[in-house]
This record gives structure tokens, sequence and C-alpha cells, in this order.
């Protein structure tokens, strides 16, 4: 399951603010049509790396390399241009505009100069589509009269509307009941098998053991270890989580 | 628990089954129930008070004559309501609008009359110092991020005494015979009636076009009810309102005949779906409301949010310039208290009244048409009744609290249910 070019990889990367060393020469690698599950204690770093690759905050020294080649992320337009979107945990949409128009956000499709409302409207459609999205009823809702498992899908959705290669996941169950939490699996899960990378940062462990192929595990600002999600136990995840250590010996 | 969300996939509008009288009524109950009331308490309440000062002064109030002088009086306040609508849409507030119409306006009226001027030269300088206003006050918003209640406050008294200065020691400037006419003057009967009958044809025609070819490609459209409903709604009324304006108005016809469309109406309109058609159509309208409704999203979606405020502030001043044209013209002149007393708290009146939100995010142009008329018939219809300002400014504050009222509960109910 592990073969294919690596996607996104980050060496040795380090990242401070003043004289707070919050990564310190942490490894990543995001392998496309997988789902990497990101896990650590509050702290670890999870946040702090994925503003890196997002070009947010930018990473102090360390290799970063996209489809293979070494890129150069300074800001969030660098990674968005290589196909990297983020969706963050407080989702960044309008309550006062539709569906179509968050879709858009920023980026709207334009015919002689005026808003393309039909073609946005069919590609929005058609990307909702694509990921087997049934819960929205019209794409001319206002987001105000979206649940939050909507609100997520349609943050979602927005990621992958560029034709983007690596979708980052903050969180994106935090907040949701148990039925919402499972159509957003889902989704993630559909985004890999489209042949995307995802990046999925998440707390709960039954989620990542559900949706997750590889599980990159932080402590304090250093990669523990990148395990395939088949091989592992939750036991292992937790001590690696809380302790900072593999422990190989605690066969499971 | 999947079932109560799964159920609405093929719900694209336009392969619905035909909507009915009944099924577009309670449509529209449920958005109103949600909270989203539109322009609805302000057209009833412009219906009531209607009905109300047309029993009370049947002699009078219900006059074509009347009805042409109502227009001719709101003109100013409403356009400069227009342009507050940008500025209120980004949950800002330009306290000093009153005061850029009266400056732009007595920029105007000193190169016109006094340096002889030609009239166009004229009026674009007051366009151009309204935009240089709204240049000023939108720099310091977005770049300092000073609150703009502050600095408008600040333009408020600061632009009082440049008006003063300009005007001089005499106390008026005159405004020159061509800008005294436009908010005078009427166009030719049959020329209005032409307008009004192209503006209802356009609009029907190319709603219509718009919602066939949206339904042809599957996307969301209007049923053709509502098409035909909504056409046939503002036919009547751009009919009613053209034929009450071509009746003969003039107390003495004998001596100045008056009937037609006053120009004023059609700078209104004009201007109406000059801006409506900027908010509603362009990129840049979008993130308007993209920046009114989360800014801090709008920022991530690479927006660029300083210049989205600095060009609402530009427009609005621009905006409040013509205006200015438009008061200076009704008095014909500038004088110490133009743009001043109650010109700006109407202006903020008639959008907020109109039904635009001041938490930002949401309001039209046609907002600002619809509050604007309904304070110019409270101000004409006290007028009538003899009711001194006293009485007049009560009611009016009255009508303000209460619209500012309705703002803040829609936004409850829209909470609760979802909507805004």
């Amino acid at each position: 399951m592990s073969s294919g070019e690596p996607l996104l990889e980050l060496r040795g990367v380090h990242k401070s603010f003043g004289a707070v060393h919050v990564l310190q020469g942490v490894d990543l690698t995001v392998r496309p049509g997988r789902v990497t599950a990101l896990v650590g204690d509050n702290g670890a770093g999870k946040s702090t790396l994925i503003k890196g690759i997002a070009g947010i905050h930018p990473f102090d020294e360390g290799d970063y390399a996209f489809e293979g080649g070494p890129v150069h992320v300074k800001g969030p337009r660098d990674a968005s241009a290589l196909g990297i979107e983020v969706v963050y945990q407080d989702l960044a949409l309008c309550d006062n505009l539709d569906v179509v128009h968050n879709m858009f956000l920023g980026r709207e499709l334009t015919k002689s100069g005026l808003v393309d409302e039909d073609t946005m409207e069919s590609r929005a459609r058609e990307t909702l589509d694509g990921l087997s999205v049934r819960t929205l009823q019209s794409v001319r809702t206002h987001v105000a009269a979206l649940s939050g498992g909507q609100r997520q899908t349609v943050a979602i959705a927005r990621a992958v509307l560029w034709n983007s290669k690596l979708v980052i996941l903050d969180e994106p169950t935090a907040a949701l009941g148990v039925a919402q939490t499972e159509q957003v699996l889902k989704l993630v899960r559909r985004l890999a098998d489209r042949g995307l990378g995802v990046v999925l940062i998440s707390h709960n462990l039954n989620e990542v053991f559900q949706v997750a192929d590889d599980i990159a595990v932080l402590y304090l600002g250093q990669m523990v270890g990148q395990v395939d999600a088949a091989t592992t136990t939750r036991e292992r995840v937790i001590t690696a989580i809380t302790t900072g250590h593999v422990n190989e010996g605690d066969a499971a | 628990m999947s079932v109560a969300t799964d159920n609405t996939h093929d719900v694209h509008e336009g392969r619905r089954r035909p909507a009915t009288v009944l099924s577009l009524w309670k449509e529209y109950v449920a958005k109103l129930r949600g909270g989203d009331v539109g322009s609805l308490p302000a057209i009833l309440g412009l219906v009531a008070l209607v009905i109300g000062f047309s029993s009370a002064r049947p002699e009078t109030f219900t006059k074509a004559f009347n009805f042409g002088n109502l227009i001719q009086q709101s003109a100013g306040v409403t356009i400069i309501a227009m342009g507050l609508v940008f500025v209120l849409l980004l949950g800002e507030i330009d306290l000093a609008a009153g005061y850029t119409a009266g400056t732009s306006a007595a920029v105007m009226c000193v190169l016109a009359v006094e340096h002889d001027w030609p009239i166009g030269l004229a009026i674009l300088a007051c366009l151009a110092t309204g935009a240089l206003i709204g240049t000023c006050i939108g720099l310091i918003v977005s770049r300092l991020g000073v609150p703009s209640f502050v600095v408008t406050l600040a333009a408020f008294l600061g632009l009082q005494g440049v008006m003063l200065t300009l005007i001089g020691e005499k106390g008026s400037i005159d405004s020159g015979e061509f800008v005294a006419k436009l908010n005078a003057e009427t166009i030719a009967v049959w020329l209005g009636v032409i307008v009004a009958a192209a503006l209802v044809v356009i609009y029907a025609v190319a709603t219509f076009l718009g919602n066939r070819r949206r339904r042809r490609h599957g996307l969301t459209s209007q049923p053709t009810l509502l098409w035909a409903l909504k056409s046939g709604f503002l036919a009547v009324l751009v009919g009613l309102i053209v034929y009450y304006l071509s009746i003969e108005r003039s107390p003495n016809a004998h001596i100045k005949s008056i009937k037609g469309v006053p120009i004023a109406l059609l700078i209104l309109i004009g201007l109406a779906l000059v801006l409506s058609f900027l908010l509603g159509r362009t990129k840049w309208g979008s993130h308007v409301y993209a920046v009114g409704g989360n800014a801090e999203a709008a920022r991530r979606a690479g927006i660029n949010v300083p210049m989205i405020q600095l060009s609402c502030f530009m427009l609005n001043s621009t905006v409040a310039a013509i205006g200015g044209i438009m008061l200076a013209s009704y008095s014909g002149g500038v004088n110490n208290v133009t743009g001043g007393q109650t010109t700006l708290l109407y202006a903020v009146g008639a959008a907020v009244i109109g039904g635009t939100s001041l938490f930002g995010g949401k309001g039209r142009i046609v907002d600002a048409l619809i509050g604007g008329t309904v304070v110019a018939v409270i101000a004409n219809g006290m007028g009538l009744m003899n009711q001194p300002d006293r009485t007049k400014y009560i009611v009016t504050g009255l009508v303000l609290l209460v619209a500012a009222s309705v703002d803040a509960i829609s936004r409850r109910r829209a909470a609760a249910s979802g909507r805004v």
C-alpha cells in the first residue's frame, strides 16, 4: 500500500517562535491516495507543522519537497499554487453567503468582467456530486442555515474544488455529532480514494484507526514515528503520544 | 439519525413540480418566520403611513402635486442612504456623509458661480471632493484601524467647518441655473412613459431568459409563476407611479405647467441600478458581502480586506456628493445647514428602515430607496398636518428605533433558525 512516490516530504524541519523551539527536526511523508493522521498531545506542534506546510508560518530550516522536487513555500499563496489546501477548525465560511459563493470565496469566476453565477453553480454542484455529498438541499442555501456537518462538508468541498493535491484537515469532527462525524469521515476517505493526499489532525483515535492509512505521532516538537495503521495498535499509539517512545516490545 | 439529512438529494430547484400560488406563499411565510424579513416591515409601514396620511389630509397629501414634491424633497437623503449601504454592509458607519454632501456641493457652487467654471467641470470637482473625503476616511479606517465611528465623527465636525469656510460671510451660495433644474424640472410625459415601459420590459425579458437558461442547465431557477407575479407587480407599480406623475399637477397650469416624471426620480432609479449592478454582479460586490459577513474568512481566502474597506468608503462619499448636488438643487444653493441638521440621521435611518443591517453583511441598494420613501412620507405628511418639527423628530426617531429593533430581533430569529 505504501508504494508510489511521496506527495509531500518534510525532512528535519525546524520552527521557533522567539525562544520557543516548537518544531525540532520533524520528518513527515504524505503519499497520494492515503490518509495520514497527525496525532499528538496539546502543544506537540501539530498546528505549527500544518501552518508551516500551508505557508502561514514558514519553516525556519529543513527540506520541503513536493511531488518529488524541492519547493519554497513562503506564504499561503505558494501553498495554494502547489495544490495544497487547508480546512481550518473554524472553517472560515461567510454565514451571509450561499454555498456556491463560499466555495468560490475570493476566487469567483468571471465572464466578461461579471461574476459567472451559472458556471460557479454547476461546478459547485459537480464537486459536491463527485464527493457523493447528498446532504445539501440546495447549493443556493445560505451557509447560516446549514448544520455543523454540512458546513464542514462545504469547507472540504471548497478545498478540493481547485484540483488540489493535498488537503489538510484540522480536527474536522471536533464539534460534530455521531451521524455527522460518520459522514465527514466517509468524505475524508473518499478524498483519498480519489487519489489526493490527505493529512488529518485528530484527537480521536477511533476516528484515526477508522480512516487513516498512516499515523504520524508528534511529541514535544519531535516526530516519534510514522507507522502504517494496519500494523500498529491503539495502545502503541497512545504510548507514543504520551511518552514519546515507540514501545517495540509491547506486543498486542 | 442520518435519515433526517439524507432525504433531499434531487432538489435542484428547477426540476421540482411546478409552483402554485399557495406553495410560493408557504415558502415566503417560512422565510419570514425564519427571521428573513427583508424590506417587508418597511413596505407595510409605508402602506400604513400612506393610508393614515391620506385619510387625515385627503385634500393635500394624495394630490399629484404633493407626490412629485415628495420625490424631490427626498432625493438628496435617499441618494446619501444608497451610498451608506456600502459602508453599512461592512459593519462600519459614516457619520460624516451629510457634511460630505454639503462640502462637495459647496465646492461645486463656489467653482461654478464665483469662479465661472463650466458646470460639467464643477460637477466633476464636486464628485472628486467626495471621493477625496472618502479616500481619507477609508485610509484611516483600513490602514490605521481607527474605528469608523470615531473617524467619521471627527470628519463630521471638520467638514462642517470646511463647508462654512467655503460658503464664507454671506451664509449661502447660489447653485446656478443648471443645477437648480436637476431637482425641479420634469421630463416630457411621453419620455417618462417610454423609459418606464422599457424598464419593465427589460426586467421581465432578462429575468425570463435567465430563468430559462438556468433551467436548461439544471441550475436553481425561479418558478415561472413567481417570475410572472414579480414582473406583473413591477409593471403595475411603475405604471401607477408614471400615471400619477403624468397628471397636470401645477396649481396654476396656465402660468407654468408641471407634469411628467421628475428628473430627480430618473437620477434616483439610474443610480440605484448602477449601484445594484456593482454590488450584485461584480467580483468586487461579492467581496463586499464576504468582508461584511466574515472579514477573517475573507482575508484567508485572499480577499484584500483593506482595499475593499477603502473602496466602499470612497464610493459612499462619492455617492454622498451626488446627494449633495440634489440637496443644493432643491434649495437653490448651499447654505450653512446644507447636509446638516437631520440629513445624516434620515439617511442612516432610511437605509436601516429599508432592511440594511447595522451589523454588516446584509443589505441592498433598493432598501435605501424603500426606506428613503418611508422617511420622506413621514416628514412630508407631518408637515401637511401642520405638525411642528418637534413632533416630526419624535415620530421619525421612534420609527428608526422600531426599524433597528426589527433588525436586531430578526437577527436573533435568524440565528435561532439558521438563516441570515
